[in-house]
């Protein structure tokens, strides 16, 4: 019928970033026939086009650049000898059965078919436009996520423009506007629609007040005016609603506007499949072994959730190696029952979604306002510690033991207390 | 045999078909005159994209516009066979949800009537929810006119212009007419900012700058153009949410009602609203809050469910270019000798565009006594650029075969590859564009249509500009301005370290 090249597999990786990378080298650890796919012509994903420290901290125990941080990565594969593409377009993923899912693939050479028992997903995520964040005005040359000003920048040695406004204070935000400040341009300020910066402390204090860019808090860009190129941003005041206050517009002239209002999870090829979401994070549902609700495809990295740092994407990435493993051993992930992972006070997101209580899991989690001296507790298990703050730029881990975890008889819920709270 | 050179000022939709229409005869010399970069850039890149049927238009105040919008629909029919543009016809409801409205809808059944549109009638509760699924469930009933089409109306200026150009019209971009040359009373050409260009005819079709044109000329000077601006919200593809029909509300006296459409792409759209501008405010295709606010009101009363706002993935604005009085101003006049205006082509122009040039011919040939040859060899059709989307993987793989550039992917969101952006320079430069824009190639190829609006796949098409017209990536123009201001090292180095590099 076609002469379409069809290969076998045990495991697909499509996505070709840190979680991808870690994935493909553990999985080939594991002795599972693997392939890695990279649309890009290059693997590393982000972190390849990050020419500033911050990388590695947790999972090297080392501060790295994002670029050297990939790299080790890649001598790890070139070691293990790991199978990857690049230049390879993933168009479809089919579920034909249990045991059974083709991922097509779109190369100079041709459309691959690949079967394969699991599939990997770390395809990454996709940054939020102007329009999304519903700013009005023209439509001129001159606004750049902050994602592809950094790949003009780091990758191309392209300067997008010279006098920057920049929209969001998440650690994106803040190293952008450092990274144009070390360019010899001018970033006239970051402006931050919620009340308080959505990066680290450490980013607020060694991106912006170390090279005096000022930070607008409870501000929102509302309209863009230019005629070829950004001329200008109309900027308001917003009350607690995020609602603009009438009367305290300002405009602040630039020819330049870098959005860096967040990211999404990228879950296009998973949608068609009908896989569960999950609201919070705009990412799929998943188990402990990060398996979404289709048996045998995982999901790890930023298509997971948005992670702060490139060395959980790494953790998530071998975790879904390792699910992988199991799967294909077991014929599915063994578990006496699923329990839910439940979000109690304080908690806007968790990973995963559910658990079996029969292995160790590390449970990550996000709260939706900041809050000084609490406790982080999963009262089911006893678990409980002390933080002095948390804030959303921050996840928060909980690693839970095997044991710990038995004990749980219907669900787990994560919650936040105040040291002096009663329920 | 007598030779004319015929002028033609503004490439959008009617500027376009008038070059297609006279490319037809051996003794005319088209030049096609645009001040932008590209075609199609003015009103035909932003509206509402729809074939009227014409029963919208009352024949005894407008009989023109009623007529030439009937056979622009019949005529676009032929055309996109031709030219091979994106288009369907799913027809449209007029849907009411008053008595009141229900009594203004009724009138347009006695329009389609006098202007001979066929199958108008009106359809009810029942009725209408079978056509039109998604409609809102409080709506009464709606006028449906079945003929009624969608259409790309950016990527029919260009195919209209690709086989013009084909059959031999020449395009002259980034060229300015700033006055219309005339002596003894006979047009002679237009002064531009690249020099003179002779021409016996000039044909003003400058859309939302026609008044300007004509007002050199000193004819009808009572004539002007006050824009009326039309806001959109265009949402993602992969919103459920996809009327077949097409569905607006009853118009007023203030605005022709909003559309609630699914584009010939694919996506939901939105639109548009009616706001008079000061007549100078000719750029001012800003969108506002208020404007899309309102959108979004008006949609929630045709709508049974609004698809979440958050899939938004553009909004825009076009701006109508309203003549005095409601009327298109389309004549050929014989003082001076020679001048042709076709002005204030407001809605619906872009569904009358086949039907204006063939008028706009008879008009000249009436008026100037042309005496026409018909070319030997004319040929009518055009093919689209091949793509990626939509196909099978077996064909996808076919096409690989046939050239590997088709297998690499640049826009994820609109699976857009290598081979059609490609294809997409070369066809620009083959009509003649000067400055190769990555909007340009947007509008070819939909590559940054998507939900990410570019942000993964400019500058890999910007990368493709640079290598095929060796400008530098940071000169590479996106829309009018360049993608960047500088090279990152050149800036550490200083500009002099250039120099002496
Ligand atoms: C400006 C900025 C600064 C940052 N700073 C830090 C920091 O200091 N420290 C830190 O730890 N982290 C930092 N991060 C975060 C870190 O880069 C991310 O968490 C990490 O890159 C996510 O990894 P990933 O593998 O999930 O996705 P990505 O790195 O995005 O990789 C996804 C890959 O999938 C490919 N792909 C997408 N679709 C397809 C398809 N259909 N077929 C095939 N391939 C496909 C993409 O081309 C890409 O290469 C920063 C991020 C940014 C943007
Ligand atoms: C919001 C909105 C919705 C609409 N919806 C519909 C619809 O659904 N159906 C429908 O049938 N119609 C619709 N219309 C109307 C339709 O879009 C117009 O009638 C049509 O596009 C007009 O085409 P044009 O060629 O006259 O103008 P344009 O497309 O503006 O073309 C004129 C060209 O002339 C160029 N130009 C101007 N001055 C000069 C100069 N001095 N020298 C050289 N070049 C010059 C401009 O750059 C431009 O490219 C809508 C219009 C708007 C604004």
């Amino acid at each position: 019928m076609s002469n379409l090249i069809e290969e076998r597999y045990d495991v697909v990786v499509i996505g070709g970033g840190p979680a991808g990378i870690a994935a493909a080298i553990r999985a080939t650890e594991l002795g599972l026939k693997t392939i890695l796919l990279e649309n890009r012509d290059v693997l590393g994903g982000i972190p390849l086009q990050c020419v500033h420290p911050g990388f590695g901290l947790h999972y090297f125990k080392e501060d790295l650049t994002g670029t050297q941080f990939i790299h080790r990565f890649f001598e790890r594969m070139e070691r293990i000898g790991v199978e990857y593409i690049t230049s390879a377009h993933v168009h479809s993923i089919e579920y034909r059965d249990y045991m059974e899912k083709v991922v097509n693939t779109i190369t100079r050479k041709g459309v691959l078919r690949l079967y394969s028992k699991t599939i990997i997903y770390t395809v990454g995520a996709r940054e939020r436009t102007l329009f999304e964040i519903g700013v009005v005005g023209d439509r001129p040359d001159g606004i750049y996520t902050a994602g592809e000003a950094q790949t003009m920048m780091d990758i191309y040695g392209v300067l997008p423009g010279k006098d920057v406004v920049i929209i969001g204070s998440g650690d994106v935000g803040l190293i952008m506007a450092r990274r144009f400040a070390l360019e010899g341009a001018r970033v006239k300020a970051v402006i931050e629609i919620m009340p308080y910066p959505g990066g680290l402390m450490r980013n607020v204090v060694q991106c912006l007040r170390d090279f005096n860019i000022p930070l607008l808090l409870s501000h929102a860009v509302i309209s863009i005016a230019g005629k070829k190129r950004v001329e200008k941003v109309t900027v308001v005041k917003v009350d607690e609603g995020f609602r603009p206050i009438p009367g305290t517009e300002f405009e602040i002239a630039c020819d330049t506007v870098v959005i860096a209002a967040g990211l999404r999870p990228n879950i296009d090829l998973l949608e068609r499949l009908s896989i569960a979401i999950d609201p919070a994070t705009g990412g799929p549902m998943v188990n402990e072994l990060l398996e979404t609700s289709i048996p045998g495809i995982f999901v790890a990295g930023n298509a997971l959730v948005i992670n702060d740092l490139a060395d959980y994407v790494v953790e998530q990435g071998e975790k879904a190696a390792e699910g992988a493993k199991i799967f294909i051993e077991n014929s599915g992930i063994p578990a006496e029952e699923w329990k839910p992972v439940k979000r109690g006070r304080n908690i806007r997101l968790a990973i995963p979604h559910y658990i079996s209580g029969e292995r160790s899991v590390t449970i990550l989690a996000r709260v939706a306002k900041p809050e000084q001296r609490v406790f982080v507790e999963v009262p089911e298990v006893g678990y409980k510690t002390f933080h002095m703050a948390v804030r959303p730029a921050e996840m928060i881990r909980l690693d839970l033991s095997k044991d710990a975890l038995s004990k749980a008889e219907k669900s787990v819920t994560i919650e936040v207390k105040p040291i002096a709270y009663r329920a | 045999m007598h030779r004319y050179r015929v002028a033609i000022v503004g490439a959008g939709i009617i500027g376009a078909s008038i070059a297609r229409i006279l490319s037809m005869y051996e003794n005319i010399d088209v030049s096609l005159i645009e001040k932008e970069p590209d075609v199609g850039w003015g009103v035909s890149k932003a509206n509402t994209a729809v074939i009227h049927p014409g029963h919208e238009e009352d024949p005894k105040s407008y009989p023109l516009r009623a007529r030439l919008c009937k056979e622009g629909n019949e005529l676009w029919r032929e055309w996109v066979r031709e030219l091979d543009i994106p288009a369907k016809w799913p027809g449209e409801l007029m849907v009411f949800t008053s008595d009141e409205e229900e009594k203004a809808a009724e009138k347009y059944i006695e329009f389609a009537k006098v202007n001979k549109v066929p199958g108008v009638r009106v359809v009810y509760r029942e009725e209408l929810r079978a056509l039109e699924p998604t409609v809102n469930p409080d709506a009464l009933g709606a006028v449906y006119a079945p003929t009624a089409g969608m259409i790309s109306p950016m990527e029919a200026v260009i195919a209209i212009v690709e086989n013009a150009v084909e059959n031999g019209v020449k395009l002259f971009t980034e060229t300015e007419v700033f006055n219309v040359r005339v002596s003894a009373n006979r047009v002679i050409g237009v002064d531009t900012n690249r020099g003179f260009i002779e021409a016996d005819v000039v044909i003003n079709a400058a859309g939302l700058y026609a008044d300007k044109i004509s007002n050199v000329v000193g004819v009808d000077t009572w004539f002007f153009i006050k824009p009326r601006r039309g806001e959109y919200l265009l949402f993602d593809e992969d919103v459920d949410i996809k009327p077949t029909r097409i569905l607006h509300t009853v118009p007023t006296l203030v605005t022709k009602g909003v559309y609630v459409v699914t584009t010939v792409h694919g996506n939901l759209m939105i639109g548009p609203t009616a706001e008079d501008l000061p007549v100078d405010a000719r750029e001012a295709t800003l969108t506002t809050r208020e404007g899309l606010e309102y959108l979004w009101r008006e949609a929630g009363k045709i709508l049974k469910v609004l698809p979440p706002r958050s899939r938004v993935i553009r909004t825009f604005a076009g701006l109508r270019p309203e003549p005095p009085n409601g009327q298109w101003l389309i004549k050929a006049y014989d003082s001076p000798w020679g001048f042709v205006n076709v002005a204030g082509t407001r809605s619906p122009g872009l569904t009358a565009a086949p039907a204006i040039a063939l008028h706009v011919l008879e008009q000249m040939r009436s008026v100037f006594d042309l005496r026409l040859v018909k070319k030997e060899k004319w040929n009518p059709f055009r093919k689209d650029i091949v793509r990626v989307r939509n196909r099978s993987i077996e064909e996808i793989d076919r096409l690989v075969e046939t050239n590997p550039d088709y297998g690499e992917i640049l826009c994820y969101c609109r699976m857009v590859s290598k081979a059609e952006v490609v294809e997409a320079i070369k066809r620009m430069k083959a009509i003649g564009v000067k400055t190769i824009t990555v909007d340009g190639i947007k509008f070819r190829t939909y590559a940054g249509m998507g939900k990410c609006q570019g942000s993964f796949c400019r500058w890999r098409v910007a990368l493709l500009v640079s290598k095929y017209t060796g400008v530098p990536l940071e000169s590479v123009v996106v829309k009018r301005g360049s993608y960047g201001v500088g090279d990152v090292k050149l800036l550490l180095r200083g500009r002099a370290a250039k120099g002496q590099g």
